[in-house]
């Protein structure tokens, strides 16, 4: 019998995120941005019908940088869990922490497979916070979750950016941004600071409203705060940001 | 942990009959009515209620009155009896109040669970359909007594009109081009809308048919609540149109019956 070669738990886990960062660095960014009336999310998408960021619940969402197969699963999977909750306990008793938990669980448990390629995929999980005092989450902030491809999570403030130029994304958000913008005003930042890091590459690829991919989580709307604005609507708010 | 198995299936129903049939009282109830002894089935006694559905130029009327009863008493003055399913359509039910809350509550959550899986709304057709499967599973408890009858209304986005689906106990569904009535007080809600009723009409005639109908089935009928101008207690209307489902407000239905009072 042969000796099994010895490989260092640190090796395994370097290997496995180096094998992740290697996707990850292709994925399009998607940025998710606290305005006045709750959550913008835009995303780098010229696609119509493949999209990266959707619905879970009442007042979740999720967005994801790197494999759409991927994120299709965990969608779909959290959706499920979400409605299962919200049947057996009540709607309200749905958060973005305890999804978030479900997902980490998930995603780390595939990380330390030994058999298994860890997904790559990073997460951020949205919940909208609420005006309305009565109910029991106790929570009344947006919140903001990101989750690494091995489960690993951390809760973000006013934005949270991921996919492959993540960090100088957040470089810029960080100089520019404002408390309460309004969405127009949220979506010219966030589309200025897509053109500004296109621009610094050698293709010369220009954001337009059919370019990006966006929605939002309002707290004014009704029950279900999730809305995914057309392109029209995208290009109304584009027109109105930039006559700012 | 999360279980990616059921990736593939767009009905929740499966997946709570797979994952959590504790949830769900009624496909359970093919066992009771096999070791339960049967009941002499009076099923008319359960469905104090009258709810309806009126079609007109731009989508359809749905309304429903307030109260449930026991047996001869009042069990409850506000109850809902009409719900909101998802942009386009709505479901009233009469019946054992029980059971019937439970299934529009699961109707609802199966059509949003399909439209945010799919991207895109069940159409009213298939809605109309699932509803079948719903009611049809709910058979062992309506052999009985807990037997429920759900109307449905919607706006078909394709056909550009409002339509209404009836149902029978073993989940056969029917179509109905104008108008429908069901519940206790169904049959004088419908004599109602058979006189008054026209093709075309507009929604301010449909609200004050719909009112008129909820009006005299309470008159007729024990176990259908009239408006209650001391408690302030009104019949639930909502329209649905191509713009969606929206309720109409409680002072809108007030003045609706104080103005059908005025001309009695």
């Amino acid at each position: 019998m042969s000796t099994p070669y010895y490989v260092s738990p640190e090796q395994i886990r370097q290997d496995k995120e180096d094998f992740v960062r290697r996707g990850i660095t292709q994925a399009k960014e998607v940025v998710v941005l606290e305005f006045r009336d709750g959550l913008l999310m835009v995303a780098e998408n010229p696609r119509k019908t493949t999209f990266k960021i959707s619905e879970i619940y009442d007042r979740i969402a999720l967005a994801a940088a790197g494999r759409i197969a991927e994120y299709e699963a965990l969608r779909v999977a959290g959706i499920r869990e979400s409605e299962i909750k919200g049947f057996r306990y009540y709607r309200e008793d749905v958060t973005a922490k305890w999804l978030t938990n479900l997902y980490s669980q998930h995603m780390g448990a595939v990380a330390q497979a030994w058999d298994a390629k860890p997904l790559e995929i990073e997460l951020l999980v949205c919940e909208v916070g609420t005006t309305d005092t009565s109910t029991n989450s106790g929570i009344q902030r947006n919140q903001i979750y990101h989750v690494a491809f091995d489960g690993i999570y951390s809760e973000e403030e006013k934005y949270a950016v991921i996919g492959g130029r993540a960090t100088t994304i957040t470089e810029i958000l960080e100089q520019n941004y404002t408390d309460g913008l309004e969405m127009s005003a949220a979506l010219r930042l966030i589309t200025e600071t897509f053109q500004t890091v296109e621009a610094d590459t050698e293709n010369d690829y220009e954001i337009t409203p059919e370019t990006i991919e966006v929605a939002c989580l309002e707290h004014t709307a009704e029950r279900r705060k999730f809305r995914r604005l057309s392109t029209d609507e995208v290009s109304n708010l584009w027109r109105l940001g930039a006559s700012l | 942990m999360l279980d990616l198995d059921d990736y593939g299936t767009s009905d929740f129903l499966q997946i709570l009959k797979r994952r959590h049939p504790e949830l769900l009282a009624m496909s359970n109830s093919s066992d009771a009515v096999s070791s339960a002894h049967t009941p002499e089935p009076s099923l008319r006694s359960y469905e104090g209620t009258t709810v309806l559905a009126v079609v007109y130029n731009a989508g359809v009327v749905m309304a429903g009155d307030r109260q449930a009863t026991e047996g001869y008493q009042v069990g409850e003055r506000r109850i809902q009896k009409v719900y909101p399913v998802d942009r386009h359509s709505a479901i009233a039910v009469a019946g054992a109040a029980g059971p019937c809350i439970e299934m529009a509550k699961l109707f609802q959550v199966e059509v949003e669970f399909y439209e945010k899986t799919e991207g895109m709304s069940l159409s009213l057709e298939g809605q109309a359909n699932f509803l079948s499967h719903l009611v049809r599973s709910n058979l062992g408890f309506a052999m009985q007594g807990l037997i429920v009858l759900p109307l449905f209304a919607g706006y078909d986005l394709k056909r550009q009109r409002g339509r209404i689906f009836k149902y029978d106990a073993v989940g056969g569904r029917y179509e109905e081009d104008d108008y429908y009535a069901i519940g206790s007080g169904g049959k004088d809600a419908r004599a109602t809308l058979k006189k008054r009723y026209t093709p075309e009409i507009t929604r301010q005639e449909a609200l004050e048919i719909v009112a008129e109908a909820l009006w005299d089935a309470a008159d007729e009928d024990i176990a259908t609540g009239g408006p209650d101008l001391i408690r302030k207690i009104f019949p639930t209307l909502y329209t649905i149109t191509e713009e969606g489902v929206a309720e109409i407000p409680e002072v809108t239905v007030e003045e609706l019956y104080r103005e059908l009072i005025s001309r009695l």
